[in-house]
């Protein structure tokens, strides 16, 4: 338990400790070594850098430099990713073994490690961050501290001005002016829906009864997303922050953070914030002297991608089944055991703490006219620079794609877009100047959705691509609703028609009406946006579907019984890469003989064609 | 498929369980909990199991097994001794995790979700680890191979393989 004197005073000592993070001039002799420790970087060996680096320093009794582990630096595909501070100096893909060089080199002699510099889709090679394309149009508020901070500090967090937005709203704000000030903001739900955050506020505040909870929905389902992920992972501090400022808003005294367990790291470091926390009675009983109080506790989603729909998530956490609620009443009238409950997604509370500190008139100056402040997207799939994106609102997709992201890899052309996962739609070419807001995504077909952002290069099938959605959505299905049990079945039967050579016309019409029917039908948001994956793919790519129904063929040869792989006989150079890289030894030839394809043996699996340089190989 | 091997963990489940009811008050929202614990220290939820925590929470036996068969973590049937995850989430789906699964069930000879006969080898889906930046990626016992390919995926069966003989 630590007074607000001593609050004040760690964050003014410490905010002098750690200028060297942020301000490339800080005048210091000391240097701290970066290392993030975000999943993607962790699963390539970051904590054996991490170990190296410390245990290098020892030896060589260098007490100049601190090597710090950090949350996501958001460009995960060059990663592991490790940032020498205060110069700002950006090293990727370093391995364990690179260490000494990077302690020899950079630190000893204060010369750059070359070879190690991160390059630019152009070739360029940057020196730091900031030079990078990536991050130009970026704008970060939810991830301010990713990639900064050290996440399993409190002193750190604090230093960036933690917790002085709690302590503003307990000690000078009414409850009405808290709801007000993210009523201002513009802010709306980052889970999907969008609905406004200061009115979901408002409702849980009317609602009456005496106990209230706030929960934190971090079940982040969306195959392929990984924002709030890298938020609890890289700055769980701001989470449990905006979680106090809500509980008080709207007289809670208890939080619920519901979070995946496929999510080790972010559990853990949950844990430990919420121990640090309570150590310095920033959680627990009469929070900084007001009376007010407030506790928060972690329980473990095993698994289920319907449970991030808000009143499953409360089954869940009550012990049962994720089943779906039928709605209304609303959880903020009967929520969680059958109390009035405020449900937010990670990302939503990410913002909070920014916004009262820094006003709603700044947060809602940022985006457009019915979309304020900026949304992350887990770029991934066919893009040179995959990783998390904080741009924005309004920003245009094809910004995303081709300034941020570094284009479509390979030299192949861009298809399509997935928003939303498997709730959202494709988004074709002729769309990528659309700007990246709540209402446009949603005119185009597609959703918002939680923040996955798919990139698909011109060898996807999208009928296959329909059929991946609804193989997951069917093994999804909590099963309490039938247009959404069945519905969605024998959506998934017609599509495995259609890709295996055996479906017609009338296939592709049948699958409208039923989406049309479970869209309408379903009890909760996973049924209701269901087929969208399958009305946007017909939307935009209808010919595909025909030539799967009518023509029986695939183009993109993802569909086996349909495919046939040849090679080209005039543009192949006999260079043999394709016969080295298959693996079942179906490609016949020697030397510089054109290769051929031994239909019997071939499993189409298309490595031949990624590994072929001169585009020889196709149906 | 395996079955359970009634007489030998049994032994060990009970003690367990039961060190858990010190640790989790007889509330109907600890089962998941509770669940979440036999999984990791078992690989599998032992009937045995489910009758004790049937019991402390007064919740029917029936109930509990909705709620195991429910939640894609907890498993009825012990994993292998090498349990392989294929990530078949749209990052790594996009970049061709499909084959690798594919390739997987066809060496193994079973089906997402089953072990085989030897108790060598289990195989499941996930749906995202989060190195969406080392797509296409598997996991054997939770260490994550990156930008994964069917050659790969072969190289390190065959290390496994040849370690055991």
């Amino acid at each position: 338990m630590i007074t607000l004197q001593e609050l004040h005073k760690i964050r003014e000592e410490k905010r002098k400790e750690l200028d060297l993070r942020v301000n490339t001039k800080a005048d210091t002799r000391e240097k701290h070594i970066l290392v993030c420790h975000g999943t993607g970087c962790t699963s390539s060996k970051s904590p054996e850098i991490l170990e190296n680096f410390r245990r290098i320093l020892k030896e060589k009794d260098i007490d100049n430099v601190r090597v710090i582990m950090t949350g996501c630096f958001g460009l995960c595909a060059k990663g592991p990713i490790v940032i020498i501070r205060p110069e700002d100096t950006f090293y990727a893909m370093v391995k364990p073994e690179d260490c000494e060089e990077i302690i020899q080199t950079h630190i000893i002699e204060g010369k750059r490690v070359e070879r190690l510099l991160c390059k630019d889709i152009d070739g360029r090679m940057v020196n730091s961050l900031d030079e990078l394309n990536f991050y130009k149009k970026q704008k970060r508020i939810a991830l301010k501290n990713c990639g900064v901070i050290n996440p399993e500090d409190i002193d750190e967090y604090i230093a960036f001005n933690g917790y002085q937005a709690l302590e503003r709203v307990l000690r000078e704000l009414t409850q009405d002016e808290v709801i007000d000030i993210i009523k201002n903001s513009g802010l709306r739900g980052r889970g999907g829906a969008g609905f406004p955050t200061g009115k979901k506020w408002e409702l849980t505040k009317a609602s009456k009864g005496k106990q209230k909870y706030v929960v934190c929905n971090a079940d982040e389902g969306d195959p392929g997303a990984f924002m709030d992920r890298s938020i609890l992972e890289g700055d769980p501090h701001a989470v449990l922050e905006a979680m106090a400022i809500a509980g008080y808003a709207i007289g809670a005294d208890k939080g619920f953070i519901y979070v995946r367990a496929e999510y080790p790291i972010a559990v853990k470091r949950l844990k430990i914030a919420i121990k640090q926390a309570e150590d310095y009675g920033i959680l627990g009983k009469n929070i900084f002297g007001t009376g007010f109080n407030f506790d928060i506790e972690i329980r473990l989603g095993a698994g289920a991608f319907v449970c991030g729909e808000e009143t499953a998530l409360l089954e869940s956490i009550e012990g049962k089944r994720g089943q779906p609620r039928v709605k209304p009443p609303y959880p903020a009238q009967v929520g969680l055991w059958g109390k009035p409950t405020l449900i937010n997604n990670v990302e939503t509370y990410a913002n909070i703490a920014q916004i009262i500190l820094r006003g709603p008139e700044w947060y809602s100056s940022i985006g457009t006219e019915n979309s304020k402040g900026t949304k992350v997207f887990a770029l991934g799939g066919n893009v040179n620079n995959i990783g998390l994106v904080e741009v924005p609102m309004g920003t245009t997709l094809r910004e995303i794609v081709y300034d941020i992201g570094g284009g479509i890899p390979n030299g192949r052309d861009f298809k399509a877009a997935q928003t939303g996962g498997p709730s959202g739609g494709c988004i074709p070419k002729e769309h990528l100047d659309t700007p990246i807001d709540y209402e446009s995504l949603k005119q185009i077909g597609s959703m918002m959705g939680s923040g996955g952002l798919i990139i698909m290069d011109d060898t996807k099938c999208m009928v296959s691509l329909a059929k991946f959605y609804l193989e997951f959505t069917v093994s999804e299905s909590c099963g309490k609703c039938t247009p959404c049990r069945i519905g969605t079945k024998r959506m998934l039967e017609i599509l495995e028609k259609l890709c295996s050579g055996e479906g017609d016309e009338y296939d592709i019409y049948k699958l409208e009406k039923l989406a049309v029917n479970i869209q309408k039908a379903s009890i909760c948001g996973l049924g209701q946006s269901a087929p969208n994956p399958v009305i946007s793919t017909l939307k935009y790519f209808r010919e595909e579907f025909r030539e799967h129904a009518i023509q029986k063929e695939c183009k993109a040869l993802e569909c086996k019984a349909m495919s046939k792989i040849v090679i080209d006989e005039e543009k192949c150079k006999g260079c043999g890469l394709c016969q080295k890289h298959c693996p079942v030894n179906a490609i016949e030839g020697e030397g510089r003989d054109k290769r051929r394809i031994n239909q019997d043996k071939c499993i189409k699996c298309g490595t031949c064609l990624t590994n072929c340089p001169f585009h020889a190989i196709g149906n | 498929m395996v079955k359970e091997d009634k007489k030998s963990c049994c032994d060990k489940v009970t003690p367990f369980v039961e060190s858990l009811f010190k640790e989790y008050k007889e509330e109907k929202d600890n089962l998941i909990p509770m669940l979440e614990e036999i999984q990791e220290k078992f690989g599998y939820i032992p009937q045995e199991a489910q009758k004790l925590l049937s019991d402390y929470l007064d919740i029917p036996m029936a109930e509990i097994y909705g709620v195991i068969t429910f939640y894609s973590r907890f498993t009825l049937i012990p994993k292998g001794k090498y349990a392989i995850s294929v990530c078949l989430g749209t990052a790594c789906y996009v970049k061709g995790s499909q084959k690798i699964m594919d390739r997987l069930k066809e060496r193994l000879k079973i089906e997402s979700g089953q072990t085989t006969e030897d108790g060598m080898f289990s195989i499941d889906e996930t749906r995202c680890v989060g190195a969406c930046g080392l797509a296409p990626v598997f996991t054997v016992n939770g260490e994550v191979y990156g930008k994964a390919t069917v050659q790969k995926l072969d190289q390190v069966l065959d290390e496994i393989i040849n370690s055991q003989k």
